[in-house]
């Protein structure tokens, strides 16, 4: 099975940061909002490069959806930034109609997503987000593993006319990805070979499955892991592709299995191939304070509840 | 510029329209539409710079946001009548594969449209992210924008009015339709809103009163004395008083026609006393 270094573990919201270091040089219609979060963003690069190209909102999320709307009126590509339970829930309605129905192009840029925010507690801590913007028609919905990955995805929307929502997180993770690795939106990755099971992962989870993947080799159980950094639209046919080899599936991700990337998974088997799933995700609850191990841990986000989950899945193929 | 006259037959006209296309489907939002004829007549005959055509970014014209997106009607025959789309397509008003919603959209293609709107109070965040770009791309030209007085009462507005007067947004015109009524009945009954012109100054913001924004001339003299304001280091209010239904007379002095279609019998009225000017659609 085909192994996975860790080149040093790094914040994926770095990675978002150097990413917008990067388009602040090279693409003059990126431009940024904040709602005062710009250090916990890691944007600080790009606003002293660009000051002119930053737009400080104070704590007013609704109304930065509106500028930022307002923004690609004139041909800008305006990237929002603030936690993601402030991305989403608190201004659905301002994106559902001044950004999505109004097709415009924003990018929709939301750190310290799920539990991994850790102490700061449920209020922070959004498991939901995935299903709220996946819902919107026209909205592409992204949910990178690493650093490297994050990176890679942020100077990749910018290419992508539409809105898009960029998820990423506050914990130090492992980073695996190559640093030159393509981002293709809607392009699942295969990291691993098998043939007893599919592991598709997302976002924090990715690492995990890999760590379980190996560990089950041990174990003579043989898994495919996909990463699928890329929610909606989904790669169906590199799902079923694997599904069709495996004959099961386990869905990983940091967020509620209400409404997440287990549950298009599951609707993409039902209508064309089913087989049996098991859903590695908090169960619909809220989160509560502590460190992201410990909560990845309780509430069965890490590599012992994806192997856990493996060996219950094998069991009901047919 | 047109000559008076023309834009009052204008008026008129547009004031057919409206009542025939909320008749036309029982549906839609005569009231409001009939009190800010004057003023987008005015807006896009007289006051603002406009390129031939539509196209999306408008670099190098003013820009007209609609926050209240209920008041659709008047929206239509104004922009459907000065050439934007065809004048024929009122007919197709909230009726199934329109480009005319109930509310304003981008989302079928309609010319002269910019952004939807219809759940109220999002319409000032986007005219000032607008103006904005507007000074990234070093393009003199203003922003305008409408609000219905009650839309006053969600919160976001105050976000952006505070984010405008702090960051100087001084392109920017929004004027708010205050004719004191909303769905529930008076503004000042269902959510006092007290003195609006304290509140815009206490935020910043120079501010001009429109005591009848049903007066042709005094909406282009406010709107006139609007744009010699901007570029001073604050974003400008226009606070137009209007009378909701303006122009048909049972339509007047309540709130009564905010959303209501007339019948037969009171269309025919409401046709009686703004007779065809520029040939019905």
């Amino acid at each position: 099975m085909k192994k996975y270094t860790n080149q040093g573990s790094k914040d994926t919201r770095s990675g978002f940061g150097a990413g917008m270091t990067e388009l602040g040089r090279t693409n003059p219609k990126v431009v940024a909002l904040c709602a005062d979060l710009v250090g916990s963003l890691k944007i600080d690069t790009f606003i002293k490069e660009n000051p002119e190209r930053f737009f400080q909102v104070g704590i007013a999320e609704a109304n930065m959806m509106g500028i930022a709307a307002g923004l690609t009126i004139g041909g800008y590509i305006p990237y929002t930034t603030t936690f993601a339970n402030f991305s989403t829930g608190r201004v659905y309605d301002q994106i559902r109609q001044s950004i999505a129905y109004s097709d415009k192009n924003v990018k929709i840029c939301a750190s310290h997503a799920g539990l991994t925010l850790g102490e700061d507690g449920a209020t922070h801590q959004i498991l939901e987000d995935l299903g709220l913007m996946k819902m919107l028609p026209g909205m592409t919905v992204i949910n990178p593993c690493d650093f490297n990955q994050t990176k890679a995805a942020t100077i990749a929307i910018a290419e992508h006319e539409g809105p898009v929502y960029l998820r990423f997180g506050r914990p130090v993770v492992p980073n695996f990805t190559p640093e030159d690795q393509e981002f293709t939106i809607g392009k699942a990755v295969h990291l691993t070979e098998g043939s007893d099971v599919t592991i598709v992962a997302t976002g924090h989870l990715v690492w995990q499955a890999l760590l379980a993947a190996e560990n089950l080799e041990k174990e003579g159980i043989l898994a495919e892991v996909i990463n699928i950094h890329t929610i909606k639209p989904l790669d169906t046919e590199a799902i079923l592709k694997s599904v069709k080899k495996t004959g099961c599936v386990v869905t990983a991700e940091e967020h509620n299995y209400l409404g997440g990337l287990g549950e298009s998974v599951a609707r993409t088997l039902t209508t064309e191939y089913p087989a049996p799933q098991a859903f590695v995700a908090t169960k619909d609850t809220f989160g509560e304070s502590g460190t992201p191990e410990q909560l990845m841990e309780k509430y069965g986000l890490n590599n012992k509840a994806i192997e856990q989950a493996v060996k219950e899945v094998i069991k009901k193929k047919a | 510029m047109p000559k008076s006259q023309d834009l009052q037959d204008l008026i008129v006209q547009v004031r057919r329209d409206i009542v025939r296309m909320v008749h036309n489907v029982n549906s839609g939002h005569p009231g409001g539409s009939l009190g800010c004829t004057e003023f987008l007549v005015a807006l896009y005959n007289e006051v603002m710079e406009l390129k031939d055509g539509f196209d999306m970014d408008g670099i190098g014209e003013d820009l007209f946001f609609l926050s209240n997106g209920h008041i659709s009607p008047v929206y239509y025959s104004v922009l459907a009548r000065r050439g934007y789309f065809p004048i024929e397509e009122l007919n197709t008003f909230r009726l199934i594969d329109s480009r005319l919603q109930g509310h304003p959209t981008t989302h079928e293609g309609l010319p002269g449209v910019r952004i939807a709107s219809g759940s109220l109070g999002q319409g000032m965040s986007v005219a000032v992210g607008a103006a904005q770009a507007k000074k990234l791309n070093k393009d003199p030209h203003l922003v305008f924008s409408l609000h219905g007085d009650g839309e006053l009462q969600e919160g976001q507005n105050w976000e952006a009015i505070m984010y405008a007067a702090g960051k100087k947004v001084d392109n920017l015109i929004a004027t708010i339709d205050r004719n004191g009524q909303q769905i529930d009945g008076p503004t000042e009954e269902v959510m006092p809103m007290g003195d609006l012109k304290a509140k815009f100054l206490a935020f910043g913001w120079d501010v001009l009163e429109l005591e009848d924004g049903n007066d042709l001339q005094a909406v282009i003299d406010t709107l006139h004395e609007a744009k010699n304001r901007t570029g001073k280091g604050k974003p400008v209010c226009i606070i137009m008083h209007t009378e909701m239904g303006h122009g048909v007379d049972f339509m007047m002095g309540t709130h009564a026609w905010h959303g209501k279609a007339p019948n037969d019998e009171q269309l025919a009225t409401a046709l009686a006393q703004n007779p065809e000017t520029l040939g019905d659609y």
